[in-house]
């Protein structure tokens, strides 16, 4: 652990190289001005005052402003460079582990929610470049400052100098005293916070089976729990900071006593000098300060740097070798040229699979031919591992053992990018992307025209919800496609996944309620899709089922049954189990509709 | 609103401006001293000092005396350092108590105010926007209490004090430190105002960002099979590419302001130390005193920077403490003020009941029908048949408007009984239950602050949980939600039914609250129900046959009216709806298929 995980991200400042060392060359000029000014007030003073004349005023004038102009550049050009670095840094950081995440795989996915995995591009990367540039910059400015001040005063008054220089070693015990326990309080409110946070977001997502339970009362005292721990342990920060901040300042104090004290003779001949040291012993306390705050600083982002390299060191479950990258290019800058035309034959060989994160096999010895054009249903209670086959067909995981071939090779024999431009998947719940519905349906074939998307969109039937649109194909679809009913949204999917005219489809079937013509709507267009394509369908729908060429029956991760729906059904099993309640439900809802 | 929330801690607050006002004072009388020592004890130079402190100089030997022991003139200072400081240590722990129990009054009242908010708020305010309200408009409040207040009130002090003793020292030099300062004040306002529409177009855009990202890491899926990682790519740098732009000139902005304001108040200090320099030559000032005046000058630099912004920010505290008004203004449930705690065991009546939620269609009408005390009601009814509404109704959760029927508990009208005494003899398992971020043994107690692990235990058996939960590593320890396990759809309704059993309430509704049981769970349930609540009125709400068949009285609900009423004998062979699905659920479908 190089010094608090800092380390880790000198590898993306080096592209900053150069603007860093402006900054910091900026910093020191601009430390040097603040060294200077009690300089020019001793001067003021010795002169001036003591002597009584005033034949360089001009000259004095004019330096002074140089002095401060200059000053307000440096200031101006470090500052605007720190922020630079700070927010370029930040960007590089996010366009990392944004590029890194679209490559690992679904083992990931699933074992983070989207907040953590969102937190840890957006949140982390933030604080990491306000660290390196800020944090550089200041201590560039408080080092040499310090440094710059102990210079001047030993060149003006040697013996003097050493008294109050006498003081830091105190300040520096001092800070040591404090520092471990400022930071422990510091890191216990930030904890309480959160709780407090956690506490609001339960208190008002449960408000309604809190009101059902009658525990608003409870609720509440056991808020204010919460909030007593917050104010007693930040009055307990406040004291220790107060205590700090009080002894620094005593600090500061005595050091201009010892000016008085050792120092006041000299006042007699050169009150300049004088002040000049007031000032100096004065403006050292400053630094130290800073010392503390970079530190606790330091501490809370170390966290943010080890979640971003522990993010960035995880390696993808699924890869593609050297070799395949070499022929087809990686999911960044593809070779298309060199890529096969895809016939859409599946076949498993032999497979076991069991999940990263699992102990068990979920399958075993399993094997499949799936040529061309067959429809193969998977059905099973939710929960029971459907997705499985289909997140070995799409590559997302890897089998255990055993192979899978996709036109008759090993799909690892070719990239994953590949496969996937050959696969359309529709979701059981659509996912649309903010923006037009143009570009969601241009999602899947970035070069279709116009003709197409009509084509596609009419296919499905869903040409009149464009046509009902003010703004047509235009229209803004909304956050996650929010603007758009399930069912729209559900009929934009199959004409995204149409349009890029794959040759496998795999879908995954609502269950979610739609009106009676929707769902007839959707049911047509899932029979259009299917055909002329491989299609692996995650069914709920009892026509799907019955109409397919072979069912896969899951239950508890496995394969419980296999086979057509009329040989299946006689037998009695598991599947004319599902198969009735499925019926019964269907019939139900038919009742009531 | 604020003033109400200040009231707890006025005492704290002016403890804090007082140790402030001390503090600015022991700032003041240091300069003083070196003045003191440079002019007259150094320089022995006639003083200028008023009698009384003549007198303490007397004391400790006169000038002459001070001069061969200069430690005195330093140890006052130490002294003076030490009165400060500790003023400062009082300021600081005493400022911090008084914000925070503001910002803890503030939130306890909030949080509780919420919890008591109707349900309808509930229902009618988005969840994420209530939840940002009580964390980042709290967290700006608090900034503004605990930090901006403070600082413009010790600006202020110092700003008076400085000025005050400058003035006594030299008219003319006050004038000139004083002239620019204005300037700085208003550049700095009038800055800090045009900087916030740069911050919220930063916001924005991060905003823009981050649901970006959001998104994709969402439909994961849909970009691998769509094989647009590099597009996603691309236009993810893009957006970043934007927003760290307009940081960029934002910071080009900002950096502009803080040396052009570096440059006026350093040339503020020129004008200060060269027409000091004048005056002394000039004799209408001492050597002291233009070290002193150079002191106050510089204590008043920083802070005069800092109140333009602190007035700028203002605006956006008024914003976030409107934010919280609203939530604080909205009306909270209350009762009658004679209203009732009858006997909840009596007969349930529902009399000529219609209701429409806010601006909908009416979703119930004319709804009649008894419930014996003691007996089981079960309720059949389809997707938006109204059913929920009937049982939120019964609960209170919405009051039943004029003129719109009533409803009645031993004869009782329900809107005449305190509705925490009406809920709390009313255990209602929701068809989507939230369970907590406890403990689950903590979940299931919940409701009562007495409860035993036997009786949670017994609860859990009942439910048909304990078998769960035993197999959970922690047991009734294991942690639900974010934190800790998560639980499956029929897990959690079974909890959320433990819950509900430790009430022991003499009523008791399930609204649907078994869907995602498997039908031998379901039935188990139920028997173990029948045993332990022979006593209760219970009511249950289901699609499946065999759940509602055992009841005293069926209701069938279609499209919000009362379509069938009757046992499972009667209504089995009525031809209606019943009849249909009892079919369905109980023939072979084999002979239909075919």
């Amino acid at each position: 652990m190089k010094f608090f995980g800092v380390g880790k991200i000198i590898p993306y400042m080096k592209k900053y190289r150069l603007i860093i060392a402006v900054m910091i060359t900026c910093g020191l000029l601009g430390s040097l001005t603040d060294i200077l000014l009690p300089v020019y007030q001793r001067y003021a003073l010795n002169h001036y005052v003591g002597e009584g004349v005033l034949d360089t005023l001009p000259q004095f004038i004019f330096i002074y402003i140089i002095t401060i102009i200059s000053a307000g550049i440096v200031n101006y050009i470090s500052a605007s460079r720190a922020t630079q670095i700070e927010v370029s840094i930040n960007r590089d950081l996010r366009n990392a582990a944004f590029r890194h995440l679209q490559m690992l795989s679904f083992s990931y996915y699933n074992q983070n929610s989207v907040g953590y995995i969102h937190a840890r591009v957006i949140s982390d990367t933030a604080r990491i470049g306000t660290l390196v540039s800020w944090r550089l910059m200041d201590a560039v400015w408080h080092l040499s400052y310090l440094a710059g001040s102990i210079v001047v005063m030993f060149a003006v008054n040697a013996r003097l100098a050493l008294y109050v220089v006498m003081i830091i070693p105190l300040i520096v015990i001092m800070f040591s005293l404090f520092q471990n326990r400022l930071i422990k309080v510091n890191r216990r409110i930030r904890e309480i916070n959160s709780t407090i946070t956690g506490n609001f977001n339960e208190g008002i997502t449960g408000a309604k089976t809190i009101k059902t339970l009658v525990i608003e009362d409870k609720m509440s005292r056991h808020f204010t729990k919460d909030t007593d721990a917050m104010l007693s342990t930040s009055v307990k920060g406040a004291r220790l900071r107060g205590m700090f901040a009080a002894t620094m300042n005593f600090a500061s104090s005595c050091a201009i006593a010892i000016v008085l004290w050792c120092g006041g003779y000299i006042a007699e001949n050169e009150v300049g000098t004088f002040s000049m040291f007031m000032s100096y012993a004065q403006g050292m306390m400053e630094p130290i300060r800073w010392l503390v705050d970079c530190i606790s600083d330091l501490i809370t982002t170390q966290v943010n740097i080890e979640r971003f390299t522990h993010l960035m060191n995880i390696k993808p479950d699924v890869f593609d070798t050297p070799q395949v990258v070499e022929k087809y290019g990686d999911s960044f800058n593809p070779k298309y040229q060199n890529w096969e035309d895809i016939q859409g034959d599946i076949e498993f060989e032999d497979v076991s699979f069991k999940y990263p994160d699992g102990d068990e096999y979920v399958l075993r010895n399993f094997s499949l031919k799936i040529p061309f054009g067959m429809n193969i249903a998977i059905v099973g209670e939710t929960g029971a591992g459907k997705s499985t086959l289909v997140n070995l067909v799409c590559r997302f995981y890897e089998p255990t053992a055993g192979r899978i071939l996709i036109d008759g090779r090993d799909a690892r024999e070719r990239s994953q990018l590949w496969l996937h431009s050959a696969i359309g998947y529709v979701l059981q719940t659509p996912h649309l992307f903010s923006g037009t519905i143009r570009e969601n349906l241009l999602y899947g074939n970035p070069s279709a025209t116009d003709e197409d998307i009509r084509r596609a969109l009419s296919l499905v039937s869903a040409d009149d919800i464009i046509d009902n649109l003010e703004n047509g194909l235009e229209s803004d679809v909304g956050e996650g496609g929010d603007l758009l009913s399930t069912g729209e949204k559900q009929l934009i999917s199959f004409a995204r996944a149409i349009l890029s005219d794959p040759k496998i489809i795999i879908l995954d079937e609502a269950t979610a309620s739609v009106d009676t013509i929707t769902e007839r709507r959707i049911q047509s267009a899932i029979d259009t899709i299917i055909k002329g394509r491989t299609s692996i369908v995650i069914a709920h729908r009892l026509s799907t089922v019955k109409d397919a060429d072979l069912i896969l029956v899951v239950r508890d991760g496995r394969i419980v049954e296999q086979g057509r729906h009329d040989a299946l059904f006689d037998k009695k099993g598991y599947y004319y189990t599902l198969y009735t309640h499925q019926y019964e439900e269907d019939q139900i809802s038919r009742v009531f509709g | 609103m604020i003033y109400r929330f200040i009231k707890g801690c006025r005492g704290m607050f002016l403890i804090s401006i007082i140790s402030a006002i001390a503090m600015a004072l022991a700032d003041m009388i240091n300069p003083q001293i070196i003045r003191m020592a440079v002019d007259n004890v150094i320089g022995g130079n006639p003083s200028e000092f008023s009698g009384s402190i003549m007198d303490i100089v007397n004391i400790f030997g006169g000038f002459a005396y001070l001069r061969k022991n200069l430690w005195i003139m330093a140890l006052a200072v130490v002294l003076i350092a030490l009165v400060k400081v500790i003023f400062q240590y009082i300021f600081r722990v005493s400022n911090t108590r008084a914000s925070e129990m503001f910002v803890k009054n503030m939130r306890d009242s909030l949080f509780s105010h919420i919890e008591h908010l109707p349900y309808s708020w509930h229902m009618k305010n988005r969840t994420g926007d209530i939840i940002q309200r009580c964390t980042s408009d709290i967290e700006t409040i608090k900034n503004f209490i605990s930090e901006q207040l403070m600082s413009v009130f010790r600006i202020i002090i110092l700003l008076v004090l400085s000025v005050t003793f400058m003035f006594s020292m030299d008219i003319t030099l006050g004038v000139i430190a004083l002239v620019p300062m204005p300037l700085i004040i208003f550049y700095s306002f009038i800055f800090h105002k045009k900087l916030r529409r740069g911050f919220r177009e930063c916001d924005e855009n991060e905003g823009i960002l981050s649901a970006m990202a959001q998104e994709n890491f969402t439909g994961v899926r849909v970009v691998r099979t769509f094989g647009r990682e590099e597009y996603e790519r691309e236009r993810f740098v893009a957006q970043n590419e934007k927003y760290t732009g307009l940081w960029v000139s934002l910071a080009k902005v900002m950096s502009r302001f803080w040396s052009t304001s570096d440059i006026l108040s350093g040339l503020q200090v020129m004008l200060v130390v060269v027409f000091g320099a004048v005056f002394c030559i000039n004799k209408t000032m001492s050597a002291g005193e233009y070290i002193a005046f150079i002191s106050y000058n510089s204590l008043l630099v920083w802070p005069i920077r800092q109140l333009g912004r602190m007035i700028s920010d203002m605006s956006q505290t008024r914003v976030a403490i409107e934010r919280i008004r609203y939530i604080m203004e909205s009306e909270i449930e209350t009762d009658r003020p004679d209203a009732l705690t009858p006997p909840m065991d009596g007969d349930i009546v529902f009399d000529n009941v219609s209701f429409a939620y806010e601006g909908c269609n009416e979703v119930l009408s004319n709804i009649s029908f008894t419930m014996k005390g003691g007996s089981t009601l079960g309720i059949l009814g389809g997707t938006g048949s109204g059913k929920s509404t009937l049982m939120l109704l019964l609960d209170r959760m919405y009051d039943l408007p004029e003129n719109s029927g009533r409803i009645s508990i031993g004869g009782v009208d329900i809107a005449d009984i305190k509705a925490e005494y009406l809920r709390s003899n009313i255990g209602m398992v929701l068809q989507e239950p939230y369970l907590f971020s406890r403990t689950l043994a903590e979940n299931i107690g919940i409701t009562r602050s007495d409860i035993t692990l036997s009786e949670i235990r017994k609860a859990a058996r009942t439910a048909c949980m304990e078998e769960t939960i035993s197999g959970f590593k922690k047991g009734y320890d294991t942690f639900v939600g974010e934190r800790g396990v998560t639980l499956s759809g029929g897990q959690k309704q079974r909890t959320a039914i433990a819950r509900i059993l430790t009430q022991n309430t003499p009523i008791m509704i399930f609204d649907d609250s078994l869907s995602a049981v498997d039908t031998e769970t379901d039935e188990k349930i139920r028997n173990a129900l029948e045993k332990h609540f022979h006593k209760a009125s219970v009511i249950l709400i289901s699609h499946r046959i065999t759940t509602l068949s055992k009841a005293d009285k069926i209701i069938v609900l279609d499209c919000g009216r009362i379509v069938e009423e009757g046992t499972h004998q009667m209504l089995k062979g009525a031809g209606g709806i019943y009849q249909k699905i009892y079919e369905i659920q109980s023939g072979g479908i084999k002979d239909r298929e075919a």
